[in-house]
């Protein structure tokens, strides 16, 4: 008989080891987000009667139905960003394609790399820097002029186009990665397989290309929208007052108005919004989450 | 007009990358109707040359013409070619029906005439009722068929095959040589196979060119390639062969006499021109060599050499034993007879062995 070395997992050791390993997690985990939310849902749940007096009711879900700005505000969030997802992916799947499938050596690390940086510089600056562009004395109207194209300088900020502009541009990196991943594992075979038994570029692309980064789209998707969202910072600058984003409203309910439980059921309808659509994002495809994360 | 003869003509074709060339000049023809493989070691450019014949690579120089027609510019979805490719490439999001109707559905054919193709098909290779079929619930042969249903439901004039036996385990592809064999006389489509494992090529082939660096160093029947040789390379690649290299110490016309390095003489017949002091090459397959137990056994014409066993390699039919000759410890290998007499042979026992200089075969080297 050899003798095996073999870890015990019901061993009072290992339990103790493996218990001091995901302490880290469950702290993060049970502390930064259970804890906070099964809070903001105790907040949103009650409205102040008196000072310092509190009681549980649903007016703070009621103002948000009977107040029409917020929930417009809350469904052109919702519009605007599956609109930014969807052009997200349309850049971004030509741009894996070519750094997968065409790009070689050198060019696709270099290529992958490109993508990255803007991520070296924070996102303030980032959407700074589309401000300096694209404002009535900034950079882009001024060549428009010179150009001969406008007479005057156009103010190119606060168009709900510049919002869809700069959350486009900070999500493409969430797409091109993990787009990148699910078409690197798509054998050329199949491709020319395809193209060898009669397909066009159009019908390989619907039957064969997306239906196996299926999972990946929907992984980029997700993160994508979820970050679009959630975003305050691009909307709040490059859209300016119209901007009308939710995150906006949150912002002001905690921060402005101080009614923080007014800010926390507009917390928890976002939470339930996200949730909403990816879930019918990933039924009308046909697709599992588990699956998809697994993939990506 | 009369069907051409040919289905497939490559003529003069070349193709480099960047210095490389790939394929050099190489012309061929395939008749209607034959199986045709292509057999070389890996690097030798035949997986250039069936691209270039597919249309997925376009050749530097020369023409390749399919059933009679120039393929110049046409690209791999108009060409009358199909492929089955070496890891097949099925579709695994799609049904095995789904699979097979694919170029069909390509070409705008009607859902019931697919549905009814498709059905055919897949009974004619065996499997039928399996259009509902996930790829990954088929066995390595189920799969094997559906990739050449999946083609040969579209009638090409051309059936192209990179290696596809490649992947499977050594029982399975056994039976898939047979069973290809027997797909192809059924169909009597024309199928042109690269491959770089021999017996593949000598069992299903009608004809074989054996490539190498980008050139045919020999086309012809199976037969031609194993017992008439017509370069070393062939001799050596083609069925197992003893390799003896010397100098021609002597030539009369059908015999050349070779001296090799450690001071083995043996006697071969010569393949082209050869004269008196000529590096030359042998080989002898270890089938033509006897075997004896005592040298009075080994009668003229055969020349006898003593040796000693070296090892025995015991594998049913294919039996053989490693000899080293006496004196200057040439390795032979030679294969054992089917009649058992050799059976209590073992390692160290000495023994003599012989052939006929007529079935050895003797090439001039070629000067480096």
């Amino acid at each position: 008989m050899t003798a095996t070395a073999t870890i015990d997992l019901a061993a009072p050791r290992t339990r103790l080891a493996l218990g001091l390993l995901f302490a880290p997690a469950l702290v993060w985990l049970v502390g930064l987000i259970v804890l906070p939310h099964v809070d903001l849902a105790v907040l949103s749940l009650r409205s102040r009667v008196a000072p310092r007096t509190y009681e549980f009711s649903f007016d703070n879900y009621r103002t948000f139905i009977d107040e029409p700005l917020y929930w417009h505000t809350f469904v052109r969030t919702a519009v605007m960003s599956i609109v930014a997802t969807a052009c997200t992916l349309l850049i971004a799947f030509p741009t894996a394609w070519y750094i997968v499938k065409i790009a070689r050596g050198r060019t696709k690390s270099v290529l992958l790399v490109l993508c990255l940086i803007p991520f070296w510089v924070s996102e303030t600056v980032r959407t700074l820097g589309w401000m300096i562009l694209l404002r009535e004395s900034g950079v882009l109207p001024h060549l428009l002029v010179g150009l001969g194209i406008t007479a005057q300088p156009v103010e190119m900020l606060y168009h709900d186009a510049t919002i869809l502009v700069g959350l486009v541009y900070t999500s493409l990196l969430f797409m091109v990665v993990p787009l990148a991943n699910a078409l690197e594992s798509l054998d050329d075979a199949l491709i020319e397989a395809a193209y060898d038994l009669g397909g066009d570029a159009w019908s390989i692309l619907r039957q064969i290309v997306i239906p196996h980064a299926a999972p990946g789209i929907a992984a980029g998707s997700i993160v994508v929208f979820m970050l679009t969202l959630g975003n305050y910072l691009t909307p709040t600058l490059l859209g300016g007052k119209n901007s009308l984003w939710f995150t906006e409203q949150i912002y002001a309910q905690f921060i402005t108005r101080f009614n923080w439980e007014q800010g926390a059921a507009f917390g928890f309808l976002l939470l339930l919004l996200s949730t909403a659509i990816v879930w019918l994002g990933l039924a009308l495809t046909g697709q599992r989450f588990g699956d998809v994360m697994r993939r990506a | 007009m009369a069907a051409p003869e040919f289905d497939l003509e490559v003529d003069r074709v070349t193709k480099s990358y960047g210095t490389h060339r790939a394929v050099d000049d190489l012309s061929l023809a395939v008749r209607r109707g034959n199986f045709f493989s292509i057999l070389g070691p890996s690097g030798c450019g035949k997986t250039t040359l069936l691209r270039l014949i597919a249309g997925f690579l376009e050749p530097d120089a020369g023409e390749v013409r399919i059933g009679g027609q120039s393929m110049r510019g046409m690209l791999p979805n108009r060409r009358p070619v199909n492929m089955v490719f070496q890891h097949l490439a099925l579709f695994p999001m799609i049904s095995v029906g789904e699979n097979v109707g694919y170029g069909l559905a390509r070409r705008g054919a009607a859902p019931s005439l697919i549905r009814e193709r498709v059905a055919t098909m897949l009974k004619r290779v065996g499997l039928p009722g399996a259009e509902a079929k996930r790829i990954d619930q088929l066995s390595g042969g189920q799969k094997q068929r559906v990739a050449i249903a999946r083609s040969l439901v579209l009638e090409p004039t051309l059936l192209l095959l990179d290696e596809p036996l490649g992947a499977l385990d050594l029982k399975l592809r056994e039976h898939m040589k047979i069973e290809l064999k027997q797909l192809q006389a059924d169909f009597g489509t024309t199928f042109v196979y690269i491959t770089h494992d021999q017996s593949e090529a000598l069992v299903l082939s009608d004809h074989v060119a054996v490539m190498n660096a980008g050139r045919f160093e020999q086309v012809g029947t199976p037969q031609e390639l194993y017992y008439q040789p017509q370069t070393p390379f062939v001799a050596g690649f083609v069925g197992s062969n003893n390799r003896l290299a010397g100098t021609a110490a002597r030539v009369d016309g059908e015999v050349v006499d070779l001296d090799s390095a450690q001071g083995l003489r043996v006697r071969a017949r010569p393949s082209g021109a050869i004269a008196a002091g000529d590096a030359v090459e042998a080989f002898v397959r270890p089938e033509v060599v006897s075997l004896a137990r005592a040298a009075a056994e080994l009668v003229a014409p055969l020349q006898s050499f003593a040796g000693r066993v070296e090892s025995v390699l015991f594998d049913g039919a294919n039996s053989a034993v490693l000899l080293r000759e006496e004196h200057t410890d040439a390795e032979f290998r030679v294969a054992l007879p089917q009649t058992g007499r050799f059976a209590n042979l073992r390692a160290g026992e000495s023994v003599a062995f012989g052939f006929d200089a007529q079935r050895a075969v003797c090439f001039k080297l070629a000067r480096a």
